[in-house]
């Protein structure tokens, strides 16, 4: 999968190298901004840190 | 002899591009491998995730909520100097006086700020706002409080159980350092009449359903209370959540002026 993405990029090496630091730091912010506080709001326990019956 | 014999193969064909051949036939996506791959990106997405909650935001939420507290201790200071400032003039001679009860606030709404916490114990310049209510999205993850308190449970300086709770890891890691406390250690609280100190006087480990550490006298059932306490509970061990720690505090004394421990931490922010 990994491979053939790497394949399908264009330009010499330096080019590819830069294109797909420039995707993983887009996919980075996307998952930082939107995604991980959106699953954090799913799976928090209602009852860390406190004491409930 | 200038320049070196490139090697050459035997049917006479360059080898770079003999050799480029039959690597590419076994480039193909594989079902297995896409699998794989995926299940790597999956896992690593899993460890990133508890990286940010752990570390990253945590941190960004402790500094948040550091800063709400700091704009409202000053605003409550603010307001409190022109109320105040005449009576609380000391008179010399008079500290022999049994003290006379602290003030007790009316309880607030939730979600209401009711007060700001200071526990020098828990690190430099650590405060956070105390907000009505143990609520996790509105009060506990809250980028402008941290910390709760529980409903049924006494106001600041009254008879009773002040009962609090807050993240020991995650979300600003309010109460990361509750086990740190020692005998003795000043609790403050700071509401819009003034300054509450709290002396730490003792932990209990208990099982997160152990509600009765909040009666009004903690562990003891039908017990009228004589004394003003305050309760701080959160989750332990850290970073785990088996067990909570409630950590209790007698109240020392009120004034409405910051305790020269914490003056600093009130009015510079």
């Amino acid at each position: 999968m990994y491979a053939a993405l790497w394949r399908i990029l264009p330009g010499p090496v330096w080019l590819r190298i830069i294109i797909v630091l420039v995707l993983v730091a887009a996919i980075l912010y996307a998952l930082v901004t939107w995604v991980f506080p959106w699953v954090d709001s799913m799976v928090t326990s209602n009852e860390e840190g406190t004491v409930a019956t | 002899m200038t320049e070196p014999a490139a090697p050459t193969e035997p049917d006479g064909s360059r080898p770079a591009s003999h050799q480029l051949r039959p690597r590419r036939r076994k480039r193909r996506v594989s079902v297995v491998g896409v699998f794989g791959e995926l299940l790597i990106t999956a896992g690593l997405l899993v460890l990133l995730f508890l990286g940010w909650q752990v570390w990253w935001n945590s941190a960004i939420l402790a500094g948040q909520q550091t800063s709400a507290a700091s704009k409202q201790a000053q605003q409550w200071l603010e307001q409190s100097k022109g109320s105040h400032a005449p009576a609380t003039t000391p008179t010399p001679g008079a500290t022999a006086a049994p003290a006379a009860p602290p003030p007790v606030m009316d309880p607030v709404g939730a979600a209401q700020p009711l007060g700001v916490m200071y526990v020098p114990r828990f690190g430099d310049g650590w405060k956070r706002i105390i907000r009505e209510t143990v609520d996790v999205q509105s009060v506990l993850n809250s980028y402008d409080a941290g910390v709760g308190h529980y409903p049924d449970t006494q106001m600041p300086g009254a008879v009773g159980n002040f009962a609090v709770a807050a993240h020991d890891t995650g979300y600003g890691n309010a109460f990361l350092n509750v086990s740190k406390l020692q005998l003795g250690d000043k609790i403050y609280i700071q509401t819009k009449d003034g300054f509450y100190t709290y002396d730490f006087r003792n932990f209990e480990y208990v099982q997160p359903t152990a509600v009765d550490v909040l009666l009004p006298v903690p562990q003891v059932a039908d017990a009228s209370a004589t004394n003003r306490l305050i309760t701080l509970t959160t989750c332990n061990p850290p970073y785990h959540a088996q067990e909570r720690i409630a950590a209790f505090g007698v109240f020392d004394s009120f004034s409405p002026t910051p305790p020269s421990e914490i003056a600093a931490e009130v009015s510079g922010g």
